[in-house]
């Protein structure tokens, strides 16, 4: 936007001094980009710098924003006092598993809710996305009673089933699939396929962009869940990363270092996936009709 | 010709029932149910996890007279009020500075996104790091330039303000990346029609971004207040409520409750005010702008 503001005012008036006021603007507005990246940049590179710095180091007190020397002790001390590879598979098998259930359930009422038509799916549409309202928190005792009752405590399934439906899958599986032109259902209805073969047939092929952002939507949140992992989550060996960090916080208290290492076994891999993922985050936010 | 049409419809409402089933199932067995049983234990006195006792309404008499509940109460309408208007302030600033001709643009915009692939509890974590009152970086680096310390933990407001600085890092990506949706739906037409007739830029943007953005704002401040409602991890792992109820909110006020005290009806009682508020602001909402609607 502002970008078209400077090119046009070197159209308009005389184009010399508008071209350095331009200019000007194009360098402030770099120098303030520059400035916003590395107050956000500033807080991992921290953590990086801590993961990788001697207890030492840590504790002097005098102010210094590169480390004397690169250590992998911090390392060492967290991989033999805790289960972390245990915690670690915990997390990918939990997040893979909740992520398949709910981008295949979301897409599944999506197409519903999209291109079907039936008494009442307005209304349990508004119903499922409701509980996007929903704290956890409000929830959490009679949930976890239900799943103690159901012999789910102490088992993965304590997390996975709970946090399967996704109020915000269901959405944007929805806002998506109505983009498809109904004469194309129609179309393959007449030519005589089923219900389920328009869905996988014609649905399915033309959403994979939607598969992918659901996918790693659901990942991510998952990978990151926090509040209800805590109640459902009482044995050690079943703990997923977070949880794992906490734990950890919990009984090294300020060794930073320690913290920061494992917080990086937390975060790293999601941002990788993050970043490569990024295309089809940021479409699908796009495509979802939101703007 | 119409009874054809009659069956098929018929065929549709069936597909359509069970295509939506599954999602509805787990919807109704791990949210519904448990909803109203929360509305049932609410009215309970309990003891650990054992069968409750029916007491009326002495959870919701006892939540009036309880000094921290209420703590919690405007410490939660406080982040709200705080968190949703500055985080869309600086989220649309940014989209609009990364919506201008830059080098490397692609670059600035991931990397303002990156926040949102941490994890709560990893970025709390980073900001007990940071915020330490007595190792921290930020504490160093505010003394070296001579201010005085701040007590980031033992103050309360200092601590409130650190939950608030933190969230802010780890929601401003968020909001950048929706209005930058946003911003690319524009005409950039109208930009040029509006600098024809002599439009500063400020008033470019007050009279034409502002108010083309408006689905954009109206999508973020749903979400931005929902978010602000259940704000758990942040609060839960950076300062545990504390020092003194200073950092409680509603949410960790109900956990602590219903799982470290055991006192699970007065936790469920709490999560019934906090849902009585998030239906009078979707109430609210509902009734400030009918014209807009998410779901259409």
């Amino acid at each position: 936007m502002s970008a078209s503001a400077s090119t046009a005012v070197k159209q308009d008036a005389g184009p010399r001094s508008t071209r350095r006021r331009g200019r000007a603007g194009y360098l402030a507005r770099l120098a303030l980009a520059i400035v916003i990246a590395a107050v956000i940049i500033f807080p991992l590179y921290w953590m990086v710098v801590v993961a990788l710095s001697s207890r030492a180091d840590l504790l002097s007190g005098d102010l210094r924003l590169w480390p004397r020397a690169f250590t992998t002790e911090n390392f060492d001390r967290v991989l033999s006092s805790f289960p972390v590879a245990t915690w670690f598979g915990n997390s990918v098998a939990i997040s893979l598993v909740v992520a398949l259930i709910s981008v295949t359930v979301s897409l599944l009422a999506g197409y519903a809710f999209a291109q079907l038509r039936f008494r009442g799916s307005n209304w349990l549409f508004l119903l499922a996305l409701s509980t996007l309202m929903l704290p956890v928190q409000v929830i959490m005792v009679p949930l976890f009673r239900l799943v103690s009752n159901a012999h789910l405590y102490g088992t993965y399934w304590a997390v996975i089933l709970p946090t399967a439906a996704s109020a915000f899958g269901v959405f944007l599986s929805r806002q998506f699939i109505l983009a498809i032109p109904r004469d194309l259902i129609d179309a393959a209805r007449i030519d005589g396929a089923g219900q389920l073969q328009v869905f996988t047939k014609i649905v399915l092929p033309l959403s994979k962009p939607l598969i992918a952002v659901l996918f790693f939507m659901s990942l991510l949140q998952t990978w990151n869940d926090f509040a209800w992992p805590l109640i459902a989550l009482k044995q050690n060996e079943l703990f997923t990363l977070p949880i794992g960090l906490l734990y950890l916080q919990g009984q090294f208290g300020s060794d930073y270092g320690a913290t920061m290492a494992f917080a990086l076994l937390n975060v790293g891999p999601m941002v990788l996936l993050f970043l490569v993922f990024q295309r089809y985050f940021v479409q699908g936010f796009a495509r979802s009709g939101i703007r | 010709m119409t009874s054809r049409r009659s069956r098929l419809n018929r065929g549709e409402s069936l597909t359509g029932y069970a295509f939506i089933a599954p999602n509805m199932v787990l919807l109704t067995v791990f949210v519904l149910v448990p909803l109203g049983w929360a509305v049932v234990i609410s009215f309970q006195q309990t003891n650990g996890f054992g069968a409750g006792r029916f007491v009326g309404f002495d959870n919701y008499t006892r939540l009036a007279t309880d000094p921290v509940f209420w703590r919690s109460t405007v410490n939660t309408v406080l982040f709200t009020v705080i968190v949703t208007p500055v985080s869309m302030a600086i989220g649309l600033g940014i989209a609009v500075l990364l919506n201008s001709v830059l080098p490397a643009r692609g670059v600035f915009r991931s990397i303002m996104i990156v926040p949102m692939a941490i994890s709560g509890v990893a970025t709390a974590l980073i900001g007990v790091l940071v915020f330490d009152q007595d190792t921290g970086i930020l504490d160093k680096l505010i003394r070296s330039v001579g201010l005085p310390a701040v007590n980031w933990q033992s103050g309360g407001t200092a601590a409130f303000a650190s939950v608030l600085i933190v969230t802010l890092w780890w929601r401003v990506g968020f909001n950048m990346l929706i209005y930058l949706a946003g911003l690319q739906g524009i005409n950039l037409e109208l930009y040029e029609a509006a600098r024809l007739d002599g439009a500063s830029w400020w008033q470019r943007f007050r009279y034409l971004t502002v108010p083309l953005v408006g689905p954009s704002s109206f999508f973020l401040l749903i979400l931005n207040v929902v978010y602000s409602f259940q704000v758990f991890d942040l609060v839960f792992v950076m300062t545990g409520g504390g020092p003194e109820n200073a950092t409680s909110v509603l949410v960790t006020y109900a956990y602590d409750n219903g799982f470290v005290t055991g006192d699970q009806g007065y936790a469920a009682a709490i999560g019934m005010f906090l849902l009585a508020l998030s239906l009078l602001f979707t109430l609210v909402r509902w009734r400030t702008s009918r014209t807009r609607d998410l779901v259409e």
